[in-house]
């Protein structure tokens, strides 16, 4: 047989391979097929959560040198990461749904912490009382509830300060409302601050903060019955962190339904009625003060579990955790997904999240060593906000409906809807641009 | 109902005042003048807000770290390139400040007219919120160039301007430094009026802002309008940046916080109304400094934030329109 032939006969063989390739693809196809259509968009979830609910198993043994971001988040780390992203869906029911735009989501985060810190510590030395609590000798002194309780309290508090806050600024322009509650995000982070001394009452503990908060468990009953763990602090590293890490991902699970099932709600259609246009929303019947507040009260709802399970985690409410700078964090997480895209939130406060804790660290170090020359090391975490204000200006310029943008809310930009969000800042457009001539009135309409 | 509560709140208010100035009189005064010195500082930053927000409906939240930068660059000038020190002979101070001032100045209007131009610009026909927040992306932007040259460090100058009375009456005293700030600012102040009442970039100012396409049809360049107005934005706040450094340290993210407090200023004032941002803030330079500096049942410098928010919110939440500008339709 001569080179020709073999040749030849290579080509066959690949040909072969081919084939043989495509009929299994072919097969895969077709089981993919017989999976009824309302169920294959389960699919790729299942396999999301699947992944993410092993990742303690499998975190360790992967590459600590994937080239620019060295390494994958550990699990004590995943849990701070996904917290925030829990906010950040919070948040995206205020700004994404409703279209009001919030620059004092910290509040929240620190009301709910501060709630845990209240129910769940020995803050209140005055007062001596024990419920569910686990862990905890009953003489000892403050408010211990358990904490299951205490985050569904910390919600609530924290959405009826959110009514509150909501309340009076809700009837207010858009850029008003924002600057109130950026003034809300000051004060009580500020408050909280200063409120050790109160006519000698010791409310908050200053700039120590309160510290140790109780950590959550399931108590014996229930560890004997169904092999709970007793308290997720009692175990060895690194099984507390995985504890933490499973309950987080559950509460993100959940806020990621209650936030679908809330936007195909009577109340979610409306919210987005009044973010495309508040006017024809109200001429509609829906009434606006009331929608408003329900979303604000919402999206607090989840800023305060989310502060309260921080609290938790860390053993502590720190009056120092509460910056401007994490409400603007949260609302670049809203914008770079896609403002009402639930997705594009989770995956925008993944990424965001992770470069916070772990992934900006990670990247400059690789610069440093691979990029920048050693005369010219830069400290890449010190720009983090930095970075943060090019992704907001670039994203508004180039790309404001966000990365996994929501098919409504895109076509409500491309169409140019005339919402509280949406009202043109200066409308000026030439005689041969489109839309031009449409709307004389430069969107300068009374607003209930 | 509302009234009468308004009413209740400034009686109590004046009541407070009043006894603490039979309480500890000296005390009251000394307060007042730096209350005075403060204001006219946040006047400065509060008209940039202002004027900006007048002409654009923008709030331009990049505006104190421009006035930050401009100030940390003004150390620069004094420090780096006149060499300014405390043993500079008088007539070398004088020109060096004004020199100073001039160039800080220019400094502060390429930088505002830049992020004009670079972020707002191309903004023009997108929604109204979408410039808003890239604003806050450019206050941070602006923010970190500080950082990146300036670094986490506070930044000082030695004393130019002495701090020896001019007069001292019963314990009442009003020193130069003081002094000088006012000295600047009027002057300032003046300037910025006649350009806007009585010159012919003035009148197109005014135009753009009460109606942008009549004014496009007058033959007005609004883009070129809108640019001057950013320009004297950022010069005022170089001003400002100038005037700080004289008087206190100032470090990256000192704008942020002071530029909140201007734009509280200049919504007290009512926004967009260029008398009630000079006055907004004097208001404010006041109660911060009575709030720091009065013994019976002030707050104390801890809450002055909260205290300067709080009087924010009930503006606006209360009276929008703020104490001198007219009911519009959108601000209630």
């Amino acid at each position: 047989m001569g080179p020709r032939a073999r040749q030849l006969r290579a080509r066959v063989g690949a040909q072969k391979n081919r084939v043989a390739k495509s009929a299994r693809l072919d097969q895969l196809a077709a089981q993919w097929r017989r999976i009824p259509s309302g169920y294959r968009g389960w699919v790729p979830f299942l396999i999301l959560v699947s992944l993410a609910i092993t990742y303690p198993f499998y975190v360790a043994s992967l590459p600590t040198n994937i080239p620019v971001i060295l390494t994958l988040p550990t699990v004590h780390d995943t849990v701070t990461i996904l917290v925030f992203v829990v906010m950040a869906v919070g948040l995206n029911v205020v700004v994404g749904y409703a279209g009001l735009l919030d620059l004092g989501y910290v509040a929240f985060y620190a009301i709910g912490a501060y709630t845990a810190g209240w129910l769940a510590s020995g803050q209140f030395q005055q007062i001596n009382f024990h419920f569910g609590a686990v862990g905890v000798g009953s003489s000892e002194t403050g408010i211990h509830i358990s904490i299951w309780l205490v985050l569904l309290i910390a919600g609530v508090v924290t959405a009826i300060g959110g009514i509150l806050i909501g309340l009076p600024t809700l009837r207010l322009r858009g850029d008003y409302l924002a600057i109130v509650t950026l003034g809300f995000g000051e004060i009580i982070p500020q408050f909280v601050r200063n409120a050790d001394d109160l006519h000698g009452f010791d409310l908050t503990h200053g700039t120590f903060g309160i510290s140790p908060i109780d950590a959550p468990g399931f108590g014996m009953t229930l560890h004997n019955a169904l092999g709970l763990p007793i308290r997720y602090d009692d175990s060895f590293p690194p099984t507390p962190d995985r504890l933490f890490f499973w309950t987080v991902l559950g509460i993100l699970l959940l806020t990621i339904f209650c936030s679908m099932r809330l936007r195909d709600s009577r109340l979610g259609r409306a919210w987005i009625a009044i973010r495309e246009d508040e006017t024809a929303a109200g001429a509609m019947g829906i009434p606006l003060m009331r929608t408003k507040t329900w979303a604000y009260a919402i999206g607090a709802f989840f800023g305060g579990i989310a502060g309260a399970y921080v609290a938790t985690f860390n053993s502590g409410a720190f009056p120092s955790q509460f910056d401007f700078n994490i409400s603007i964090f949260l609302l670049c997480m809203v914008i770079l997904g896609g403002m009402g895209s639930i997705w594009g939130v989770v995956l925008a406060g993944t990424i965001l999240a992770w470069l916070n804790v772990e992934g900006l660290a990670n990247i400059g170090s690789w610069l440093n060593a691979n990029v920048f020359p050693s005369s010219h090391q830069i400290d890449v975490p010190k720009y983090e906000f930095g970075i943060y204000g090019v992704i907001i200006v670039l994203m508004m310029l180039f790309r404001p409906v966000g990365l996994i943008p929501e098919r409504r809310r895109k076509r409500e930009i491309e169409e140019g809807t005339r919402g509280s969000l949406d009202e043109p800042l200066y409308e000026m457009r030439g005689a041969d641009e489109p839309g031009a001539g449409e709307r004389g009135e430069s969107g300068r309409i009374p607003r209930g | 109902m509302l009234s009468v509560v308004g009413i209740l709140f400034v009686a109590l208010l004046v009541a407070w005042l009043v006894v603490n100035a039979i309480k500890t009189p000296t005390d009251f005064f000394n307060v007042l003048l730096i209350g005075i010195t403060q204001g006219s500082v946040y006047a400065l930053i509060a008209l940039g807000y202002t004027l900006v927000y007048g002409i654009l409906q923008l709030i331009n939240f990049a505006h104190g770290d421009v006035f930050a930068l401009s100030g940390l660059f003004s150390t620069t000038v004094i420090l780096s390139w006149f060499g300014l020190s405390d043993s500079t002979a008088a007539l070398g101070i004088v020109g060096g400040l004004a020199a100073t001032f001039v160039i800080v100045a220019a400094f502060g209007a390429v930088v505002n007219s830049t992020i004009e131009f670079v972020a707002y610009r191309r903004l023009r026909n997108a929604p109204r919120l979408a410039v808003l927040i890239t604003a806050v992306g450019m206050s941070f932007i602006v923010q970190n160039i500080s950082l990146a040259i300036y670094g986490v460090t506070a930044h000082s100058i030695p004393p130019l301007i002495s701090s020896n009375n001019i007069f001292m009456i019963g314990g009442v005293h009003y020193a130069w430094d003081a002094f000088f700030v006012i000295l600047v600012t009027a002057p300032v102040l003046v300037l910025l009026s006649w350009l806007v009442k009585s010159t012919r970039q003035g009148k197109s100012m005014r135009a753009t802002s009460q109606d942008p396409e009549a004014a496009a049809i007058m033959g007005i360049d609004v883009n070129r309008t809108i640019s001057f107005t950013f320009a004297l934005a950022g010069a005022l706040a170089g001003v400002a940046g100038v005037l700080y450094v004289v008087e206190f340290n100032i470090r990256y993210d000192t704008g942020f916080q002071l530029g909140l407090i201007a734009f509280t200023a200049a919504v007290l004032g009512g926004i967009g109304n260029l008398t009630g941002a000079v006055v907004g803030a004097l208001l404010i330079g006041l109660i911060q400094a009575f709030n720091e500096g009065l013994s019976w049942f002030a707050p104390g410098s801890d809450w002055t934030r909260s205290l300067v928010f709080a009087i924010l919110i009930a503006i606006l939440v209360f009276r929008p329109e703020g104490l001198l500008g007219e009911r519009t339709p959108e601000g209630a």
